[in-house]
């Protein structure tokens, strides 16, 4: 494991863990399989596990009395061989419909890049994208993977209403919009899938860790699964995916 | 039960928020004012985990379709049960077809409710607060009927009330803690923000307050990593944001101060173009 992490506290009740400043799939095996080994000593302690690009921050139940007794745990539950059997991941297959009736800034990207239509949408599917983690809005999954020739710079003006399940860019990012909000990502197209219910046990099925892959559908295929998916009769198609 | 004659400008259900849900994404949400919500609780010896409806800037009206006990803390509204003033910090007994309002606002900014057994809106992810995509309502509107815990025991008003110390609405004085990025600002920046006197700005709500001043930003952005309620964020701009209690979970720009519970609490007290001071735990 990594060991060159810094420990700082953040306010009365967490402690914030850094990795070097960069985005690096090792980076969030280390910090899972971290959080992992914390989880299994300390989770009557600890309330939340909030991860990010290169950050780990446990929120504690309670104000935290001993801070630096508090890190000498936290290092030692770290320099442990992480035997321990790693949760599974899933490689999750998401349905877009990249039609220009949802794609609505497809022509515009096209026209700012080299890149044709058709190009984009492929290029955009072609990609197996790795779940960093979750945040921004209940069931937004930050991804890691897109192509650098999709890099494309925010609306100047942010729409005031991005639908539900539509699939964007957002400089070097892309996302689907879990529940409709204001937004300024490039919209490229959508899903019938809902990332997050919070009716359900599992609100969302996606994870840190796990990692999805964009399959293109039609416009008729799109209604139908909305359809399905509304009926509560449609699964994500889901394959382990092995170290 | 408790039909909502009026509903203010934003009245919601809160509890003490969610917990293990930030992984997903869900803000924590909950009573802004933490310590007057519990007061309110604790005086009715209701669980602390009881939910209670937040009133913010007042102007809303309550009729009792059961008889109940009820405690009001935290701001005051002029509540008035049947056109009569009551006290704050107390318990009241309130009889069927009674009807409690909220009027002018004589301090603070956030009012608590509590009955006796809580309120009873459904729970998600384990609380009852109202969140947008959460729960199905996101505030209070005219003609709810709010379902509260069975009224079983008898106990009466009280002519005592708990006296709540002035400076939790007064104190301009907000602690805080150095946040992660503190150590990146310059002598100066640093100088400015325990100096300036800051002032809310009107824009301000359950997800954060933006001040009106700001210092000169020179830091980067950060790759995104936990913010939480009472989080002090420098904005590319200079302007500072405070997070609050219905904040995301996540967050880009330098966090260079963390309030502390006691402070959040203090700073949902204040309103519009109130004004306050940094003071930096040592």
């Amino acid at each position: 494991m990594n060991k060159v992490l810094s420990y700082k506290p953040f306010g009365e009740q967490a402690i914030l863990i850094e990795w070097p400043q960069y985005i690096s799939d090792q980076i969030l095996e280390d910090l899972l399989r971290f959080k992992e080994g914390i989880q299994k000593e300390k989770s009557h302690f600890i309330a939340d596990y909030i991860i990010g690009y290169h950050s780990l921050t446990l929120k504690y139940k309670t104000p935290i009395l001993n801070y630096t007794a508090e890190v000498e745990t936290l290092k030692s539950i770290c320099k442990k061989d992480a035997t321990s059997k790693k949760k599974p991941r899933f490689l999750w297959e998401i349905p877009v419909c990249y039609d220009l009736k949802f794609g609505i800034d497809l022509e515009e990207m096209a026209l700012k890049s080299k890149l044709s239509i058709d190009e984009i949408r492929s290029r955009h599917a072609a990609k197996t994208y790795t779940v960093f983690f979750l945040g921004f809005l209940p069931g937004f999954l930050y991804l890691g993977g897109l192509h650098s020739d999709l890099f494309f710079d925010r609306k100047p003006t942010p729409r005031l209403k991005v639908p539900r399940g539509a699939v964007a860019i957002g400089g070097k990012q892309t996302g689907v919009y879990p529940c409709s909000s204001p937004g300024g990502w490039n919209l490229l197209g959508k899903t019938p899938i809902q990332f997050f219910d919070s009716t359900k046990k599992q609100p969302c099925f996606a994870k840190a860790g796990d990692q999805i892959k964009f399959k293109p559908i039609s416009l008729a295929k799109f209604y139908q699964l909305e359809k399905k998916v509304a009926e509560n009769k449609y699964t994500i198609s889901k394959t382990l995916v092995h170290d | 039960m408790i039909k909502v004659l009026k509903a203010g400008f934003y009245s919601s259900v809160q509890d003490k928020g969610r917990e293990g849900v930030a992984a997903l994404g869900v803000p924590v949400s909950g009573a802004m004012d933490a310590y007057s919500s519990n007061l309110a609780n604790r005086i009715l010896n209701n669980s602390e985990t009881d939910a209670v409806l937040e009133i913010a800037y007042g102007f809303c009206a309550f009729e009792f379709l059961t008889e109940t006990t009820i405690c009001i803390s935290g701001a005051h509204f002029s509540p008035k049960i049947k056109g009569v003033p009551v006290a704050l910090q107390t318990r009241i007994r309130v009889y069927k077809n009674e009807v409690l309002t909220f009027g002018q606002n004589v301090f603070g900014a956030r009012c608590y409710l509590a009955v006796k057994n809580g309120f009873l809106t459904t729970a998600i992810l384990n609380s009852r607060s109202f969140f947008q995509g959460i729960t199905q309502q996101t505030l209070l509107g005219k003609g709810d009927v709010l379902p509260i815990g069975t009224f079983t025991n008898t106990i009466a008003s009280s002519n005592t009330s708990v006296k709540i110390r002035n400076d939790h609405f007064e104190s301009q004085r907000i602690a805080c803690d150095k946040g992660p990025e503190f150590d990146a600002l310059s002598a100066s920046q640093k100088e400015i923000l325990a100096r300036q006197v800051f002032t809310i700005s009107n824009d301000n709500s359950r997800m954060g307050y933006r001040l009106n001043e700001g210092i000169e930003n020179t830091l980067p952005s950060i790759l995104t990593s936990a913010v939480f309620p009472g989080t002090v964020q420098l904005t590319p701009s200079g302007k500072l944001i405070i997070l609050m209690r219905d904040c995301q979970v996540t967050g880009g720009y330098p966090r260079v101060l963390q309030l502390t519970n006691t402070a959040i609490n203090q700073l949902a007290q204040k309103k519009t173009n109130d004004t306050f001071q940094f003071v930096l735990k040592s």
